[in-house]
């Protein structure tokens, strides 16, 4: 047991612009026990670097998501928000999770692929008709995940530009008021209760109608559960994805040779998306802070019954206990099951939509594109819960 | 009335949500998770774990009948 009496270290570690990983992590890995962190707002908490230890946290039903509902959790933002299915346990989440579960299974998932690929290959032509530089994340990789999420849920795509503004706020770390974080939070929920209202209405064959069918009929949410689902899955559905697809290229482009190697040989790409959700950290931090709910020894350390734990998966993905050479980005690894989309009751409910995404994304780019290359400076996002170019101009 | 449950090995990606939902049914120590008891008796829990799946590689049977995961 090691007991730690020093200083809370700030967190979180990483820079907001590119997409490195703070040597700090790697300091917190090798040391022993866990390293205590403090984010701006909220209670200090232990922070789960090593792969081992992330699994536990992530996958043992000892921790608890809703109990910070009742803490002060560690945070980047004044408003302590509300996390939607994010911040339940089972058994309520069991019950969110299983009525979309099934829109998001692989079988499912696979008979989108044909229309994944012709938006891809459609938005490719219009760029090169349009002729060099093109914006890379405004043309291509927002388009795409928005698209899928939007005809999947039942949301008209030519609203993007609405539900942008509120969905940047809503993922946002900056320092919105209470007041100014309830309003977009209200004006998103709004919105989605009117297209609610259409769908009661004039039933489609979409996943939104089918939540309103298991609200109406089964009685399975509430009227606010439904909104909110629809909600975070409109914002988780196409934010994550638009930010890996250009972090993806960016990773490609910065190591010599590799977007060469996928050029050349296309069949390598499941394992380089693997490979990529591995090695790329998304975040700026770990967020959603596991609660014990009672004692528990992990990685050396007795967490004690109330304490919160941080799960860096970024960190965890990079241990060398788990990955041989864990800095190097390599396509020959096999299945070493990295935590790019979590683990637990809480693994990445799109895993299988964003997997195919990124997979024939990538695809229709080294394929169209195969001298694709940097055409400016990057804009990185700043002061978002994913890292990612805001901006990145592409020449070909 | 009790119901037989299955892992698929070949199509198990290891997300942890069956072990995570039902320790007392499912384990994960390595890449693939397994079910440690065969025989459950009838808890909805267990059909929860099997639509829950991503990979959809959990079976429930009850006397041979597929009942999990749920169409």
């Amino acid at each position: 047991m090691t007991v730690t009496h020093t200083e809370p270290l700030s967190y979180p570690f990483n820079e907001e612009a590119g997409l490195d990983l703070n040597d700090a992590y790697a300091a917190a890995r090798e040391a022993e026990g866990m390293v205590r962190v403090k984010m701006t707002y909220g209670e200090p908490a232990w922070l789960a670097t090593r792969y081992a230890d992330a699994r536990l946290v992530l996958g043992d039903r000892r921790f608890s998501r809703a109990m910070e509902k009742e803490k002060d959790a560690p945070r980047r933002s004044p408003v302590q928000r509300e996390g939607g299915i994010l911040q339940m346990d089972p058994p309520d989440h069991t019950r969110l999770r299983t009525l979309v579960a099934k829109a998001f299974t692989m079988r499912r998932v696979e008979l989108l692929r044909p229309r994944v690929v012709s938006l891809a290959t459609g938005l490719i032509a219009d760029m090169k008709a349009a002729g060099p530089p093109a914006d890379l994340v405004d043309l291509y990789a927002l388009p795409i995940p928005v698209a899928v999420i939007c005809e999947l849920l039942g949301v008209p795509v030519a609203d993007r530009p609405k539900f942008r503004v509120w969905s940047d706020a809503a993922l946002s770390t900056s320092g919105l008021t209470p007041e100014e974080f309830e309003r977009n939070r209200e004006e998103l929920r709004d919105y989605m209760r009117g297209l609610i209202a259409e769908h009661r209405a004039r039933p489609q064959d979409d996943l939104m109608t089918a939540l309103i069918e298991a609200r109406d009929t089964r009685d399975r949410l509430t009227e606010l559960e439904l909104v909110d689902l629809c909600v975070g899955i409109l914002v988780a559905g196409h934010e994550t994805t638009a930010s890996q697809i250009p972090n993806f290229v960016y990773a490609l482009l910065d190591q010599p040779g590799q977007w060469e190697r996928l050029c050349a040989d296309p069949d390598l790409i499941p394992a380089a998306v693997e490979e990529l959700l591995r090695f790329v950290p998304l975040g700026a931090g770990a967020g959603f802070a596991r609660y014990a709910t009672e004692d528990v020894e992990v990685g050396g350390v007795l967490v004690r019954a109330g304490e919160p734990v941080l799960v860096a998966v970024g960190a965890a993905n990079r241990d060398r206990l788990q990955f041989d050479d864990a800095d190097q980005l390599r396509f020959d690894r096999g299945d070493q099951h990295h935590l790019g989309f979590g683990h637990g009751v809480h693994h990445c409910l799109g895993a299988p939509l964003a997997r195919l995404e990124l997979q024939e994304a990538l695809r229709a780019l080294v394929t169209e594109l195969p001298g694709l290359h940097l055409a400016g400076d990057i804009v990185w996002k700043t002061q978002m819960l994913v890292r990612g170019p805001r901006s990145m101009p592409i020449g070909w | 009335m009790s119901w037989h449950v299955e892992v698929d090995e070949h199509t198990c990606i290891g997300s942890g949500m069956c072990a995570a939902l039902m320790p007392e049914v499912f384990v994960l120590d390595g890449a693939v998770a397994q079910a440690v008891v065969s025989e459950v008796d009838g808890d909805e829990t267990v059909l929860d774990a099997a639509d829950s799946c991503p990979a959809m590689a959990i079976t429930v049977t009850d006397g041979g009948r597929e009942i999990g995961p749920r169409p």
